[in-house]
Order: structure tokens, then C-alpha cells, then sequence
């Protein structure tokens, strides 16, 4: 990859300067490898605004099918909004515009034939809390295969219920109380429960916003083990402000700063022989 | 060291200083608070110590003869002649058998007013009910005329008032009194019956039946289009200069005194539009307008307290704006919305100027049966009772405030049991 191959030389150029510039320059390239074959997703050259401020500059990346990617960076470094154009939810926010292409199989989320319907079902979405309706945990879970027409009789959404609640690792603690209400779960509980209600649609994306940041280190162990088991059929891209955990589930990293994409490559890469000086900075705790 | 000592005497000396104002600032509170309640108690204490009379009307013992000739009929099949007959007779002729000492035309006259000028109706519809009491003698309560019964409670309570009867007519209630021929009991011509002229005979029933009819119109219009624009401002509605310009005015509107909305009524519904005036129709589209802003805006106030975060969850899971508002913002902001508009609805009730405008002040006599026919409203027939001359309307006056209020209360108690039933659900 000829790009990848001059981003390395820009990133050994500015290495080898005496000055250690953490400044971003406008020529600023995403070094690393950030393509793949066959990728389940691909963005091209996205941009995103709020109103006049740009959130996010010349983002382009793939993701592969079943990996796990994590995002990370400094806060207000734009990897949420990233996140967030990959199933349009940024659509309901005023004044947000996203340019460039946003590519699932090879077709352009933003095309105006596209419904966002279609694709929040095919790319789901975890939250930082976790939001379950207040309803009971049956009907949280059914709730998506409900209003898709998945499940042609009763018999099936008992199946996909419990199927996907197995998949969350929720099965045994809330077999014998799936009518009652999901609020009434504990925080790492209710995250499951939402994991478990994106995956009850079937979706071949799984995105998720910081899913730990509000819960205990032994809730978040749990998610965490989750993650690794969930991409084993499912594609995961992660938002995170822990690095330890970027580095145990995720198999790519991706390094945002200041609205850009640094870099991207293989977790274990990232974490021991990071390319980029901002990269470096970052994980080894000079700022963030 | 001394420093720190200093500080914590400060400290100590500000305690005590700042524990009084604290204690100042709550006996203002509670003041705050008595003299509210005071208030509504002075309010209520007034109202039933003056209208609890009303419920209690004063009846005559008499023997009533029913004679088909003093009648002038022959049959009681013949809706003409029922129509026709002198049904006053009958009741003059029994006070005359109670009273057979009373001669002359002048003394007559006053015995005759002994009784409601409604009675001989009243014993009409009684003999049409039981026809075989023609030509018996039946002893029976008659309703006494609202001079008579205004000076029987007030001399009841010791004070009586006794200016608008002769000397004569004292004379006889002290008789019957003595005899046990004149006594209160229930009055039901209060709660049964329509306005008259005759305040004994006045009830408030057609303006409960008017009172119903308009709100119920109200609540079907107002609730389905102030919920609609509601959810459309905050859910579809994109956030531009135009949409602040809609929000603006409609909290405007909502400050809007209600003559001017009662004015627009008589402007728009009654000249343009030829609705008939004085119906709940035109009543019930006027105060529609009126109730709007308010439901509008709680029911705005609803949905924004819905957390965003169960909107992101269902647009998340591929659910489409509308499933999101119907299945999720809806339920949680429904307890709120109907709570604005039962608050609505009793605003919408207690409103008297719009209604001046458009004719629901006119004499109203029947009881309204459907949209179309006229109608009062209660707080409109408070105003008329209000403004009645008859000393005895002053005891329905009030009467007819407690069945306002005591509406009120219940509108005010179903909203706060519907919110809890609702909301309990999770």
C-alpha cells in the first residue's frame, strides 16, 4: 500500500527530527494499516461538522470483518462522533453534517436511498450508560426482532430472547424474572442487557461507546470477556478511555487526536512499537 | 496555631448567626404557608356556612284535592287538555281548605303565595304518574315559595327575616310550624332541574349538562391537536428560526386574557363560520383555543423530560422517529400530558368571560341534550345567580360554587391518582 508506505516515512521523518513536534500539521496522514482486504466497513476521506466546527477531518480507515477495533485518544478527540457516523446517529443531532463515504459491504450509508432504519438494524449500537427501556427484560429484548418482523410466532422471540441473553452471558441471572422491569438490574447487568438487545437483531456490526466507562472493574471484566466472544461472529468497534482495555479486546487500534486519525495498526504494534511520536505520547502518558 | 483558633472562633461565632437566619427564613415559610391556607379556608368556611342551605328547601303539608272539574278536564289521556288545565287551582284550593278562615282577595292572594307558583305543575306530573289519585284527596309536601323559605331557615336560626312577607303571612308559617305542616327536606329541584325565574325552583342541572357537554368537546379537540403539536415541535420539527417563532407565540398565547379569545369566538365561529351562538359547540371550540397553549406546553414540558438517552437506545436498535415517540416517548410523557390536561380542563370549567361573548349567558330554562342545544355553564350560572336580585339566590349562588368546586377537586384528584397509576408501572 503505497499511501501506508508514505505516512510510515513522514511519521520516520518527523521521528528523526531533534524537536519533538506534538503539534498537528494541516498535512497531517493517518500512518499504519488502516486498509484491509474485503473490509465489512470503509470510510473515505470523512469529514464532520457541528454548525461550523469541525469535529472530525480526512478520516479513512477499514474496519475487517470479525475484528475487533478500539478506538482511542484524548477526550474531544472525535472518536465518539466517529463512531456515532458509522450508523448515522449522529443524524438526530442539529446542525451535525457528515461528508465523504461511509461504505458497509460496499454501499454508501449516506446514500439518500439508504433507510437508517435498514441500517441501525444491521449496525447496532451500544451506549455509554447503559439505557434500557423501562420495560420489562423480555421486552427489551424483543423489542428490536418486534418492530423488524423477525420472529413469525411467539415460539421464535422466546428463542431469539433467549438466545440473545446466552450470547450476553445474562441468561442464568435473569431466567427467572424476565418480566420484570430492566431497570431494576445492576449497572454492569443493564449493560449486558443492552448488549444483549443489539445483538437479538442479528446485526453484523456491533458499535460501542466507551460501554465500561460506567461501571465496575469486575462489571467491566465481564463485558470485556463478552467482547471477546461476540467477535467471534460479530464485527466490534469500540470507543475507549482505557487503553489496558483497548490493548486485552481489541485487535487493531486506532489512535484519534484533534479530529484526525494518527494511526492505526495492530493492537499489540500500538501498544509496544507505536509509529507515530503522538501515538507515543499518548499511551506512555505525556498528556490525554 | 492561634491563627487556626481564631478562625474556628469565627467560624463558631458565624454558627449561631447563621442558624437564626436559617430559623427566619423558615417561620417566613410557615407564614407563608398559614396565610395561604387561611385563605382557603376563609374561602370554603364562607362558601358552606352561606350555601349549604340551598341543599335543604322548605315544603308545605296540604291536602291536595285532585277534582277533575275544579280541573276542567275529563280525561287524563288527552295531552290538550292536561295542557290547558288550571293545574294552579288545585293548590289554591287546598290552601284555602288549610287556611278556611282566610277571606277577602288581598288576604287570598297572600295565602295563594304560601306556595311555589311551580307546585300546580309539579302535582301535574305526579297525577300523570299515579292517574287513579284523580278525584282523591292525597296529603302531600308542596315546595314553598323562596320568600317563605328564606324566612323559615332564617327564623330557624334565630334571626328572621321577614321583609318581604306580611304580617298575615308570619302569622300562618307560625301556625304550620306549630301544627308541624311546614318543615326542610332535600332539596332535589337543585341537583334535577334547570335555571327558572323562581329561585325555589332553580337548579343547576342544565348547567352541570352544559358545563359536561363543552368541556367534553374541549377535551376531544384540544388534547388530540395540543398532544399532535406537542410531539411534531419536539420530535420532528427541525430547530429554526421559524419554530422559535411558533414557540414564541404560543406561550404568548397562553397569556392571552380569555375575553380576547372569547371575542375571536364571536368574530370567527358565530359571524363567519354561522355557528349557532349559546351551544357548547361554539363554547367548546372557544375554549379549545384557550386550553391549547396550556396543553401544548405541558405536554411539551413531558416529552422533554423523557431522558434522551431511551430515544438513542430505540433509534439505536433501528426503530423509525415515529416508533420511537410511539412506543417510547409517548407511554413516559403520557402521565404528564394528561395531567396538563386535566389541568386544562379545569381551567377550561371555571372560565366565565370568553362565554359572555359568544351567548352562553342567556336564560336557560332546559336542560341541554347534545351539542346544539342551548346551554349555560356553571360558573356562568353563578354569574347569573350572583346577579339575581331574590335574596334566595344568594344561598344558591353559593351552593352552586360548592358543585364547582367539589368538580374541581375531583378533576384535580383524577389527575394526581392517573400520574400514580401510570407512572407506577416501572
Amino acid at each position: 500500500m503505497k499511501e501506508a508506505t508514505a505516512a510510515t516515512k513522514t511519521a520516520k521523518d518527523s521521528k528523526s527530527s531533534p524537536k519533538q513536534n506534538l503539534e498537528v500539521d494541516q498535512a497531517q496522514v493517518t500512518v499504519g494499516n488502516r486498509f484491509c482486504e474485503n473490509p465489512k466497513m470503509s470510510m473515505r476521506d470523512v469529514n464532520v461538522f457541528y454548525g461550523d466546527k469541525q469535529a472530525i477531518y480526512d478520516v479513512s480507515v477499514d474496519i475487517a470483518k470479525n475484528e475487533v477495533i478500539a478506538m482511542i485518544g484524548p477526550s474531544g478527540c472525535g472518536k465518539s462522533t466517529f463512531l456515532r457516523s458509522l450508523n448515522r446517529m449522529n443524524d438526530t443531532v442539529d446542525g451535525c453534517k457528515v461528508e465523504g463515504e461511509v461504505l458497509l459491504d460496499g454501499d454508501n450509508i449516506y446514500h439518500k436511498n439508504l433507510d437508517v432504519v435498514e441500517l441501525r438494524a444491521r449496525v447496532g449500537m451500544v451506549f455509554q450508560k447503559p439505557n434500557p427501556f423501562p420495560k420489562s427484560i423480555f421486552e427489551n429484548i424483543a423489542y428490536g426482532p418486534k418492530i423488524h418482523g423477525l420472529a413469525d410466532s411467539r415460539v421464535d422471540l422466546d428463542e431469539i430472547v433467549e438466545g440473545s441473553l446466552k450470547k450476553a452471558g445474562l441468561w442464568e441471572e435473569v431466567k427467572e424474572r424476565l418480566h420484570q422491569p430492566g431497570t431494576g438490574l445492576s449497572g454492569g447487568q443493564q449493560q449486558r442487557l443492552c448488549i444483549a438487545r443489539a445483538i437479538a437483531v442479528s446485526p453484523e456490526v456491533i458499535l460501542m461507546d466507551e460501554p465500561c466507562s460506567a461501571l465496575d472493574p469486575i462489571a467491566t471484566a465481564r463485558i470485556e470477556e463478552l467482547i471477546e466472544e461476540l467477535s467471534q461472529n460479530f464485527t466490534i468497534a469500540i470507543v475507549t478511555h482505557s487503553m489496558q482495555q483497548a490493548a486485552r479486546v481489541s485487535n487493531r487500534t486506532a489512535y484519534f487526536h484533534l479530529g484526525k486519525l494518527i494511526e492505526v495498526n495492530p493492537t499489540e504494534q500500538v501498544f509496544t512499537m507505536p509509529e507515530h511520536q503522538l501515538t507515543e505520547a499518548y499511551i506512555t502518558g505525556r498528556f490525554g | 496555631m492561634s491563627n487556626s483558633m481564631d478562625n474556628l472562633q469565627k467560624i463558631k461565632n458565624s454558627l449561631k448567626r447563621r442558624s437564626r437566619s436559617e430559623t427566619r427564613f423558615r417561620l417566613y415559610g410557615r407564614v407563608a404557608i398559614a396565610i395561604g391556607l387561611a385563605a382557603v379556608l376563609a374561602l370554603f368556611v364562607d362558601i358552606v356556612s352561606k350555601g349549604h342551605g340551598a341543599f335543604k328547601a322548605t315544603y308545605i303539608q296540604v291536602d291536595v284535592h285532585y277534582d277533575a272539574d275544579l280541573l276542567g278536564i275529563t280525561s287524563l289521556a288527552d295531552e290538550s287538555q292536561l295542557m290547558q288545565a288550571n293545574w294552579d287551582a288545585l293548590t289554591k284550593s287546598a290552601l284555602r281548605n288549610k287556611f278556611s278562615e282566610v277571606s277577602g282577595r288581598r288576604d287570598k292572594r297572600q295565602l295563594y303565595k304560601l306556595l311555589s307558583n311551580g307546585t300546580g305543575f309539579d302535582l301535574k306530573e305526579h297525577l300523570v304518574v299515579n292517574p287513579l289519585l284523580l278525584g282523591e284527596t292525597e296529603s302531600k309536601w308542596l315546595l314553598a315559595d323562596d320568600d317563605i323559605d328564606t324566612y323559615y331557615k332564617s327564623w330557624l336560626d334565630g334571626e328572621p327575616y321577614d321583609a318581604r312577607l306580611s304580617k298575615k303571612q308570619v302569622e300562618w308559617i307560625d301556625q304550620l310550624h306549630q301544627q308541624g305542616h311546614i318543615r326542610l327536606q332535600l332539596n332535589t329541584n337543585l341537583l334535577t332541574r334547570g335555571d327558572s325565574r323562581e329561585p325555589e325552583q332553580a337548579g343547576i342541572y342544565g348547567a352541570v349538562m352544559g358545563s359536561l357537554l363543552t368541556l367534553m368537546l374541549t377535551l376531544m379537540l384540544s388534547f388530540p391537536i395540543g398532544v399532535a403539536a406537542a410531539i411534531y415541535l419536539e420530535e420532528f420539527a427541525s430547530k429554526n428560526r421559524f419554530t422559535d417563532f411558533i414557540e414564541v407565540n404560543i406561550n404568548n398565547l397562553a397569556a392571552v386574557p380569555s375575553i380576547i379569545f372569547g371575542l375571536l369566538g364571536l368574530a370567527v365561529f358565530i359571524n363567519f363560520f354561522h355557528v349557532p351562538r349559546s351551544v357548547p359547540i361554539v363554547g367548546g371550540l372557544v375554549l379549545t383555543l384557550m386550553t391549547l397553549p396550556t396543553i401544548i406546553i405541558t405536554s411539551r414540558a413531558a416529552i422533554k423530560s423523557v431522558p434522551p438517552s431511551i430515544r438513542e437506545a430505540a433509534l439505536g436498535m433501528g426503530a423509525s422517529r415515529y416508533q420511537v415517540v410511539l412506543h417510547h416517548v409517548l407511554p413516559l410523557a403520557l402521565p404528564g400530558m394528561l395531567t396538563g390536561a386535566i389541568i386544562g380542563m379545569a381551567q377550561a370549567l371555571g372560565e366565565t368571560a370568553p362565554l359572555l361573548m359568544i351567548g352562553m349567558v342567556a336564560f336557560i330554562v332546559d336542560i341541554p341534550q347534545g351539542f346544539t342545544d342551548p346551554a349555560t355553564v356553571l360558573p356562568v350560572q353563578i354569574f347569573l345567580w350572583a346577579d339575581s336580585p331574590e335574596r334566595a339566590f344568594i344561598e344558591k349562588t353559593s351552593a352552586a360554587i360548592m358543585v364547582l368546586l367539589s368538580f374541581l377537586l375531583i378533576m384535580n384528584i383524577s389527575a394526581v391518582w392517573l400520574r400514580k397509576r401510570l407512572e407506577r408501572r416501572w
